[in-house]
């Protein structure tokens, strides 16, 4: 086994792109994600990769765009505000089948908000965030050394797939320490880039990448082959963790930072000699959801806990067994409005059976 | 075994300079750490809090709303986070800068540290937070202090690494005051 190393969880997003095989990244800054292009702009160039601060999130995600059509790894990441002015870009990426990789480190809004952590833009992000009727990947780590795996992944998936993909977190697992191991890029089999467009040689058929499809039916078509591309996304691609459900009477649910405060929870409650379980997803599109019906079939209580009012409920609600309680317990974004272990403990005695 | 010790100051007492210490330290013994630090529109001279979590197996929450125990490096923070501390857990003071004579937390042992004024006999109040490294290593048992002494490689800068035998010294004299009391 490797030596282990201390690093933020967004310095193990940026040292896993540049394991990833990252050639281009082009970024603007905003708290809580700045550490991101700070490391990459002292990193990424060593290995021969190009690193730009950009004039704006929109030129960002614009030149992600325009590398990846040219057959690049390509990567952006900001923030609330940052990720909307960007969500033009990411619609055309979808348009256009390009994969590329954007990090959402959360961050309170509507607006300018705050930099506290937020888990608000779980449908901004799950529901595709542009116009067009289109889904990302969105992958939610729960911890620095998930940071670093799940950067990787989201290069292949978004590769494999053909569709843009997102890692979502916040600032506690952004701003975070905890001492990884900092894996090799694990081989996976992708196919070749031969729809990029890099010149065309002698011989050769012309590629074009567009968005752009006003050919009779062919707009039709699209969205029925993404439809499909969808459902193999969820079937082969959907990652969850179950902690202690197997004999539950209640599972707690919650994704990224509030999963990793209510796993002490689901243990204070083991303590307390309550039944309690943790499922704690960690794709949120594509969503588990056989996962959680497969749970409910003999589990019939569960509690989601978010870092807001309630936007991946939706999701739980939608693939749960009909007769399934499903509570909720929220703290919307904001400065001091992060919940302790103690206190979702507090919960799971409300609602434990 | 699972370890969690909340550390508050204000910004420039090295708060969270002592949990990376005690994070590496943890780290040196082969544990799994989270360190998080409070994470706000910080200022210098404003609040400095970090949270570091240690265990064999999983770290659980990084966020911690009752810890097992505190190093409480000024008033504000005492008055403020003292009382968050779990029952049956110990509230390490810095007594040069807090009024903890005499106050009583029902279920808490405080333990009054001059850190300040032991820093100062060192040659350097800046090593205070070196004080309260040591003074919590010994008091609470989890670390070894060798295991502070090593982790002081990681956490300086190789530029400032002949600061060592001076923050050890003030790691050991945190520790003889835990043992003595």
């Amino acid at each position: 086994m490797s030596e282990k190393i201390f690093v933020k969880g967004n310095e193990a997003v940026a040292m896993a792109a540049i394991e990833a095989g990252l050639r281009c990244y082009f970024g603007y800054p905003i708290t809580p994600q700045s550490d991101i292009p700070e490391y990459l702009a002292r990193e990424l160039p060593k290995t021969g990769g190009t690193f730009i601060q950009v004039e704006s999130e929109i030129g960002a995600i614009n030149m992600v765009l325009g590398a990846s059509a040219a057959g690049a790894r390509a990567m952006t990441s900001s923030s609330g505000p940052g990720i909307s002015l960007k969500q033009e870009g990411i619609s055309y990426m979808a348009g256009s089948e390009l994969p590329g990789v954007i990090v959402d480190i959360m961050r309170q809004g509507p607006g300018l908000g705050g930099i506290d952590a937020s888990q608000a833009d779980y449908w901004q992000a799950t529901r595709g965030g542009g116009h067009g009727g289109y889904r990302i990947i969105v992958l939610a780590p729960a911890s620095v050394q998930e940071m670093y795996d799940l950067t990787m992944r989201a290069f292949d998936l978004s590769d494999l797939y053909r569709i843009p993909a997102m890692v979502l977190a916040d600032s506690v697992i952004g701003q975070m320490k905890e001492s990884i191991v900092a894996n090799p890029r694990p081989e996976v089999d992708l196919p070749a880039k031969e729809w990029a467009v890099r010149g065309r040689r002698e011989g050769e058929p012309q590629n074009v990448v567009k968005s752009l499809k006003l050919g009779d039916g062919e707009m039709e078509a699209f969205h029925w082959a993404m439809h499909d591309r969808y459902k193999v996304l969820a079937d082969r691609e959907s990652l969850w963790e179950e902690i202690q459900t197997g004999d539950a009477e209640l599972i707690v649910t919650a994704f990224g930072s509030t999963a990793r405060i209510s796993r002490t929870a689901v243990d204070m409650a083991r303590e307390a000699g309550l039944k309690v379980g943790l499922m704690r997803p960690i794709t949120l599109f594509p969503f588990p959801s056989h996962a959680y019906l497969a749970l409910s079939q003999r589990c019939k209580r569960f509690l989601d806990i978010e870092l807001s009012t309630g936007q991946m409920i939706d999701d739980v609600r939608l693939s749960v067994a009909r007769d399934t309680e499903v509570s909720f317990y929220g703290r919307p974004p904001g400065a001091g409005s992060l919940p302790t272990p103690e206190e979702i403990f507090q919960q799971i005695r409300k609602v434990y059976p | 075994m699972r370890h969690d010790v909340f550390i508050a100051g204000y910004g420039g007492q090295g708060v969270l300079m002592a949990g990376n210490l005690l994070s590496y330290a943890a780290i040196h013994e082969g544990k799994n750490v989270s360190f998080l630090p409070a994470y706000g529109v910080e200022k210098r001279g404003g609040s400095a809090m970090c949270t570091v979590v240690f265990a064999d197996g999983d770290t659980g929450s990084p966020v911690v709303g009752h810890p097992s125990v505190s190093l409480i490096l000024n008033q504000l923070s005492f008055d403020k986070y003292a009382a968050m501390v779990r029952q049956g857990g110990t509230c390490i003071v810095n007594s040069s800068l807090v009024e903890c004579g005499g106050v009583e937390l029902s279920g808490v042992e405080i333990f009054c540290v001059p850190m300040n004024q032991i820093a100062l006999d060192l040659g350097d109040v800046r090593m205070v937070n070196m004080v309260a490294c040591g003074a919590y290593a010994a008091r609470s048992g989890a670390l070894a202090q060798s295991s502070l002494e090593e982790a002081l490689k990681k956490v300086l800068p190789e530029r400032n690494h002949r600061l060592i035998p001076g923050n050890i010294k003030a790691i050991e004299a945190g520790a003889a005051m835990a043992r003595k009391q």
